[in-house]
């Protein structure tokens, strides 16, 4: 009786996943990459990722370019990237474009990385440092390993943020194979980039996250913020997979490597 | 027409979640209503999807019981009473721990921003200190080495000047670099003693309240990181035996020793469910170059109400910033009087 029971069950889950899938060719949207599944039957996240381009020293197209600091020579110069912005440059607002201009002359005392603070989002998915995934039914972390930032993507109990933070607050769901993160709540303090491209406390992040391969994501985000941008502007880029056996996220608690730098002018000077 | 199609979908959708659902055993409803059954009553075996124990959710290990026995008690655990009465005495001392008025009452008043352990959940223990092994609830007497250890460090902070002088003299906790919660092992901190556990397979996060501080514990038997590569939270390997999680750490960088160990120190953490709402937590520290036996605490960690909030602790310490400017004022006031004094 109860083998019955399971197998007609397990029939009906069949025939509902077979309706689902022609009813999704049916629509056109037959994903290209089925992911592994976790035991809870979602696509599967987990590992450790890290993008790989230059979106951290600026989100737009760019030529390499001089570095802040004379002293660190080459070490210090831009790479060369084409950039993770979508059609063209992003559409500032006058005002807003007038500021960015500013934070770029300034960036070598403005750009919140620089103090070690946290990265925000979406900066955090392509600071050239890796992050894990930890996907549970309820929780989905993303833990960075630059700054140990960390995101909670809350998949249940979905609620407005409580408070504006750095990081955001994090709401998920599933659209078929594809992670979807609604995130607002933020502080106006965080940067796209070592550019200084940068959004208001209104800003509102919308990414998918999809996983193509066994080994990479397509990662893409829409960016809204009335304040600083004339209309909504899309960022994407794939998320690669670390590959080493023994990869791990470590340590990069980067506070004490900045005091000097924030805190140094107010040391006690030795007496006369 | 466009929105038959996901109409539909999700028709479906639904359909296979309530088939899935009746299908599922029922596994890791930790709901808050589930009974307080007593530990030995009944193992709890409560899986996540993948199989493993379930030690997800959000917890605390607030406590008012100490590391070390108080002198002068002789037994392991008070009455419930007593355990009453010593709970109570200490929820009033917080609650009159600073003079209304005054700057520290604005400062800390640990009440009016609910940051006072009595107004939160907290792990309610009977045992007279944390420490269960050796049998007296203290820490193993100190080497000769530990000592020497420990005057050196004094000593060295001496040399450095005091606190106010620069930044490098503070505290860790005090420039948002670590605090105890962290650990290993993870020790209960005077407010936001507040975890957070996700388990995917192959690894279990613990994320800490306080510097959002979170440590990814590999299940897969991987060694330690290298000797050289040491970390301010170590090197932490995890395995299942039976049901409990057991995490070595070793690896530490020596710059926030533990009860003043030496960087040799080792860690064990034992995390056991015993019910919806307790984890015993026990851990044993191992250090020859400081104690001469390893020593054992033991100390529950409870089932709290999430969510846990971001804690943005150096972007936000103006304490740091306001102690040190303060006291160059100080001095530059003093020096401006002490030139005053010496013209007339």
């Amino acid at each position: 009786m109860r083998n019955r029971f399971r197998n007609s069950i397990i029939a009906m889950a069949a025939l509902t996943a077979g309706l689902l899938l022609a009813v999704l060719s049916a629509a056109g949207q037959t994903p290209a990459y089925r992911a592994p599944r976790t035991a809870d039957g979602k696509p599967n996240l987990n590992g450790i990722w890290q993008a790989l381009n230059e979106a951290n020293w600026d989100i737009e197209a760019h030529a390499a370019g001089f570095g802040r600091v004379v002293a660190l020579g080459a070490e210090d110069a831009v790479p060369p990237g084409l950039g993770i912005v979508e059609g063209g440059p992003i559409p500032y607002l006058p005002a807003a474009a007038a500021k960015k201009k500013e934070n770029f002359e300034k960036r070598l005392t403005l750009d919140p990385e620089i103090k070690c603070y946290l990265p925000g989002v979406p900066r955090a998915m392509y600071m050239p440092q890796p992050f894990q995934i930890v996907q549970s039914a309820k929780h989905i972390m993303m833990v960075f390993q630059y700054a140990g930032a960390v995101r909670t993507i809350y998949m249940d109990e979905h609620k407005e943020a409580p408070a504006d933070s750095w990081m955001g607050w994090s709401n998920g769901h599933w659209e078929g194979e594809t992670l979807v993160v609604d995130t607002t709540g933020f502080n106006d303090q965080t940067w796209f980039d070592r550019a200084g491209n940068f959004h208001s406390d209104a800003l509102h992040v919308i990414e998918r996250f999809t996983a193509a391969s066994r080994d990479h994501i397509n990662y893409e985000a829409t960016i809204e913020d009335p304040q600083v941008f004339s209309r909504p502007w899309k960022i994407s880029m794939p998320l690669y997979r670390r590959q080493e056996k023994n990869a791990q996220i470590m340590e990069f608690k980067c506070v004490e490597f900045v005091e000097e730098l924030i805190y140094g002018h107010l040391r006690k000077q030795p007496s006369k | 027409m466009n929105h038959r199609f996901p109409a539909s979908i999700s028709m479906l959708a639904a359909v296979t979640a309530v088939v899935l659902l009746v299908a599922t055993p029922v596994f890791g409803q930790a709901s808050s209503s589930a009974p307080k059954a007593a530990p030995a009553a009944k193992k709890w075996t409560a899986k996540t999807p993948d199989g493993q124990p379930d030690l997800q959710g959000f917890w605390t290990n607030s406590t008012y019981t100490p590391l070390q026995r108080p002198n002068g008690v002789t037994k392991e655990l008070y009455t419930a009473e007593e355990a009453a009465q010593i709970e109570k005495q200490a929820a009033e001392r917080e609650s009159e721990q600073t003079t209304p008025g005054t700057i520290a009452d604005v400062h800390y008043d640990f009440t009016q921003f609910g940051l006072d352990r009595n107004q939160s959940t907290h792990a309610s223990n009977m045992r007279t200190s944390l420490i269960v092994d050796p049998p007296d609830g203290k820490l193993p007497p100190v080497t000769p080495e530990g000592q020497k250890r420990q005057a050196d460090r004094a000593a060295e902070r001496r040399r450095m000047g005091a606190t106010t002088d620069a930044v490098q003299n503070m505290p860790v906790g005090t420039r948002c670099i670590i605090m105890a919660g962290s650990g290993p092992p993870m020790m209960p901190a005077g407010y936001n003693s507040n975890y957070q556990i996700v388990q995917a397979p192959g690894y279990v996060m613990i994320l800490t309240e306080m510097i959002h501080d979170v440590r990814i514990v590999p299940l897969d038997g991987r060694p330690q990181l290298p000797q050289n590569v040491r970390q301010w939270i170590g090197s932490s390997r995890g395995r299942w035996e039976g049901n409990t999680l057991v995490v070595e750490t070793t690896n530490f960088n020596g710059k926030n020793p533990f009860q003043n160990a030496s960087d040799d120190i080792r860690v064990t953490e034992r995390f056991t469910r015993v019910d919806a709402n307790t984890i015993d937590y026990r851990f044993t520290v191992e250090d020859e170059k400081t104690w001469a036996r390893p020593w054992t605490a033991v100390l529950p960690i409870k089932k709290s109400v999430g969510p846990i909030f971001e804690h943005a602790c150096h972007e936000g310490n103006y304490g740091v910033r306001n102690t040190l400017a303060g006291a160059r004022a100080e001095e530059k006031r003093a020096a401006e009087a002490a030139a005053k004094n010496g013209s007339k």
